[in-house]
């Protein structure tokens, strides 16, 4: 049993929970995962490690309410406990296996779109606990659902906001600004301050020079990576993603996890989750991520509306 | 002599809709009855087809004699798991492929005598006398599979402070996640042997990866067990490298099995989904291929085994071929998928299909499958499961050095010691030689208690 010791709501459906689990608080590493499972009829759930403290002998995991089972663990509470927490999974991110030097010449730009703030942050942190400086682009739907902002600000970057809705921050998406931090054009697009102004770009950010970058880690939703990835190509840059596919174990025994990259076949549990993003086919990934789209609409309408929904409402495939 | 004694079974009709035990194994009078079939031979052979040697004649004498708790006695010197073997282990290529009786007539059915004496000794509460003198030495064990729970339970019986690491949060193995509930009761029977092993001391800790959470290094070191003992199966499963197989209604025999028997994906009230088509493509002719299709068969599926060798080579059991069939699954041999056909949204709908003859046999002695040329045809379908066998999991080879694997993946091990590469470290089951059987893992598990306990005791 895992206790919740602390939950935040960091956004609409976005709860954070930080777990007491000695073991793995001690061997966590930034790009890896872990698994939980609620209680005894839950589903295993795969869900970045956004944080670790061996210290206090905790992790923190950000979970985002879209099917029925993250709907009932964005329920518990404080002092509530999972039945199982299992990890760390995957591979450690690339950036752990260079030596200071190496890691001094990275140009290193982190996009993160939506819950892949989550996902980035320990892997910023890393840099930034290493004397790196580096830039990262936050990109939302809109404000609300923007999350760590805070948490990125006190590291050693520039951080730059984007909306899709422009209600803070540059105009999405992310790759939008990818491009004018590129071609340096930044300075004068326009910006949206948190009071709701809207300034030029060099008013609101310390940093609007034209960049170049050698190292990209692009995290977010599969459509995301696949834009921030082309644009990357085009530009140059090193550029690496970390893929959420659907998962049962963890431990590459079921192939639910399966990819391809390169025009390989590769499990993300046990290859990944990090790959080259120029590698993958994305428009696969996008299909097998929507393989139990109906099951668990139609599951999450029972959950709402108790054993009444049997179908034929025509919003969720039943 | 008299016929076999057969044993009753569930209606096929029935049974193809529900998760019960298909067999129900003998009552006491039958079992009786069955037992007074041995000749006793002075020279056992099916001693000799059992890979761990059970005292086959002696245990049957017993049941003979209805002293039902010294036959469970006689089998637990070399078993731990009879109530399991007896209900998967190929007896049919094993002990009773050897029974004299087997030349003119039908064999002994040791397999179910064997369960019927396992079955009432746990029913009767007869447990393995033992007295445990702690000699204050620690092993750990990687994997509850059958490999992991033979080992602790004669390191245990010997002495020794043991304690097992599972990945999943169920402790089992193959047991738990993989064979299905109407062939091998998780409750009344995987559980209680796993009951059996905790009673002895064993400490099990579930939700625990080694090579991840904790390093085998870490175990010898912080953690200051004395040895390791790895039974962390073969649970990476093959896919086929054919155009369309990563289409969405294409899994693994092990994903489905997985959400169906560890995840309870088929009961309404468990959270985790289980996708069942209308009608199921099974690829593959094994035990895991049987209870692929068996189970979609119950789930309500027009279900399909297609195999590329004949009926002769299928290397499942026997029994379970027969009980597939019996239920309604449909045998497509001698043909082989070439490729999966999706729709728009990248959902299975059909499988190309060629048709084999037989043609030389090959290493492994089974004629070799040929494709006909021109012979393609497509099946439509709306699920495809791949059973095609699978390798040792690269986890732990990866995460600890110098631990020596073969080509194929197996942990590389001395025959009679199981001793790895690595000083400390002992391997056994599908871990150390592929996959294989339950009983192999067992015999394997028990081969390397004695080789850690030589090993150790002398230190
Ligand atoms: C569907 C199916 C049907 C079968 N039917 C039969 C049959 O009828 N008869 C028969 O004799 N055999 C059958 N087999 C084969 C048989 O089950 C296996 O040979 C046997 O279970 C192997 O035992 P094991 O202990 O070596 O490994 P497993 O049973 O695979 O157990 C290994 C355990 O180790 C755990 N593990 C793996 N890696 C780690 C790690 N890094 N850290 C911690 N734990 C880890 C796994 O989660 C697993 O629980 C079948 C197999 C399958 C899949
Ligand atoms: S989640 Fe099962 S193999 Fe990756």
């Amino acid at each position: 049993m895992f206790k919740i010791v602390k939950k935040r709501d960091l956004a609409e459906k976005l709860v954070l929970f930080e777990i007491e689990d000695e073991r793995l608080s001690k061997v966590a590493k930034p790009g890896q995962f872990l698994i939980v499972r609620m209680d005894e009829k839950g589903e295993r759930i795969p869900l970045t490690i956004c944080d670790f403290d061996a210290k206090k002998g905790t992790v923190t995991i950000v979970v985002q309410e879209i099917g029925v089972s993250t709907k009932k663990i964005n329920a518990m509470k404080e002092g509530d406990y999972f039945l199982d927490v299992v990890g760390p999974l995957g591979n450690e991110s690339d950036l752990l296996e260079l030596s200071k030097d190496e890691l001094a010449k990275k140009k290193v730009i982190f996009i993160a779109g939506g819950l892949g703030a989550a996902p980035v942050y320990p892997q910023a942190k890393y840099l930034s606990e290493n004397g790196v400086k580096f830039d990262v682009i936050i990109g939302a739907k809109s404000k609300n659902l923007l999350i760590l902002e805070d948490e990125f600000r006190k590291l050693n970057c520039n951080v730059y906001i984007c909306t899709d809705d422009e209600t803070y921050g540059f105009k999405g998406p992310v790759t939008n600004v990818l491009k004018m931090l590129c071609d340096g054009t930044l300075a004068d697009a326009n910006y949206v301050t948190d009071d709701g102004k809207t300034v030029k770009g060099k008013d609101a950010c310390e940093d609007t020079s034209k960049k170049t970058y050698n190292h990209c880690v692009a995290i977010g939703s599969a459509v995301m990576m696949k834009f921030a990835s082309l644009m990357t190509k085009e530009l140059g840059i090193h550029t690496i993603v970390s893929m959420n596919m659907l998962m049962v174990d963890g431990t590459g025994m079921c192939g639910a996890c399966r990819l391809t990259v390169g025009g390989e076949l590769k499990f993300c549990c046990i290859d990944g989750p990090e790959f080259d993003g120029h590698k993958i086919n994305y428009d696969e990934v996008m299909k097998r991520q929507m393989q139990y789209s109906t099951e668990e609409g139609r599951a999450l309408l029972k959950y709402n509306e108790g054993d009444t929904h049997h179908g034929g409402c025509g919003n969720c495939g039943g | 002599m008299a016929d076999r004694v057969k044993v009753r079974e569930q209606e096929p009709k029935v049974r193809a809709k529900n998760f019960e035990e298909v067999c129900y194994g003998y009552n006491e009078e039958e079992a009786v009855l069955e037992a007074t079939r041995c000749l006793h031979c002075k020279n056992p052979q099916c001693v000799k087809g059992c890979p761990v040697g059970l005292h086959i004649p002696e245990f049957i004498a017993e049941v003979k004699n209805k002293n039902f708790e010294k036959a469970i006695e006689y089998i637990h010197l070399d078993s731990s798991l009879p109530a399991i073997c007896g209900r998967v282990c190929p007896q049919e290529t094993q002990c009773e492929s050897k029974c004299i009786l087997g030349i003119k007539g039908e064999p002994v059915s040791i397999g179910k005598l064997e369960r019927f004496t396992a079955d009432y000794a746990r029913e009767h509460g007869f447990t393995d006398k033992v007295e445990i003198k702690k000699n204050g030495k620690r092993v750990a064990v990687v994997g509850s599979g059958p490999a992991g729970l033979s080992c602790a339970t004669d390191l245990a019986k010997l002495g020794y402070e043991v304690v097992i690491f599972e990945a999943l949060h169920t402790a089992g193995g193959v047991l738990t996640y993989g064979i299905p509930e109407f062939r091998l009761p998780k409750e009344k029977v995987v559980n209680a042997e796993v009951e059996n092993v905790k009673k002895l001391g064993v400490k099990i800790e579930t939700d625990v990866i080694i090579g991840k959470t904790i390093t085998i290094e870490d175990l010898l070191t912080v953690e200051k067990f004395d040895a390791v003992f790895i039974g962390s199966g073969a649970g990476l499963p093959s896919f086929m490298h054919i155009p369309g197989e990563n289409s969405n209604g294409v899994f693994s025999a092990n994903e489905f099995l997985t959400r169906a028997n560890l995840m309870k994906g088929f009961r309404d009230d468990y959270d985790t989904p289980l996708k069942v088509g209308k009608k199921v493509i099974v690829v593959g002719g094994g035990n895991v291929a049987m209870d692929a299709a068996r189970t979609a068969l119950r789930l309500g599926a027009e279900t399909h085994i297609v195999y590329r060798r004949s009926e002769q080579e299928l290397p499942a059991r026997v029994e379970e071929v027969h009980h597939a069939k019996e239920e309604g699954v449909i045998f497509d041999l001698l043909t082989n998928p070439v490729e999966m056909i999706a729709d728009e949204n990248d959902n299975i709908k059909a499988v190309k299909l060629i048709k084999m003859e037989l043609g030389e046999p090959d290493k492994s002695g089974r004629r070799r499958p040929v494709e006909i040329k021109g012979s393609e045809y497509e099946m439509e379908c709306d699920m495809v499961i791949i059973a095609l066998g699978t390798t040792p999991n690269p986890m732990i080879p990866k995460n600890t050095k110098g631990l020596d694997t073969d080509q194929k993946g197996c942990i590389s091990h001395d025959e009679e010691t199981t001793a790895t590469s690595l000083k400390g470290v002992f391997v056994g089951g599908d871990a150390a030689i592929g996959a294989a059987t339950v009983i192999l893992a067992m015999g394997a598990g028990k081969k390397a208690a004695v080789g850690i306990d030589n090993c150790l005791k002398n230190k």
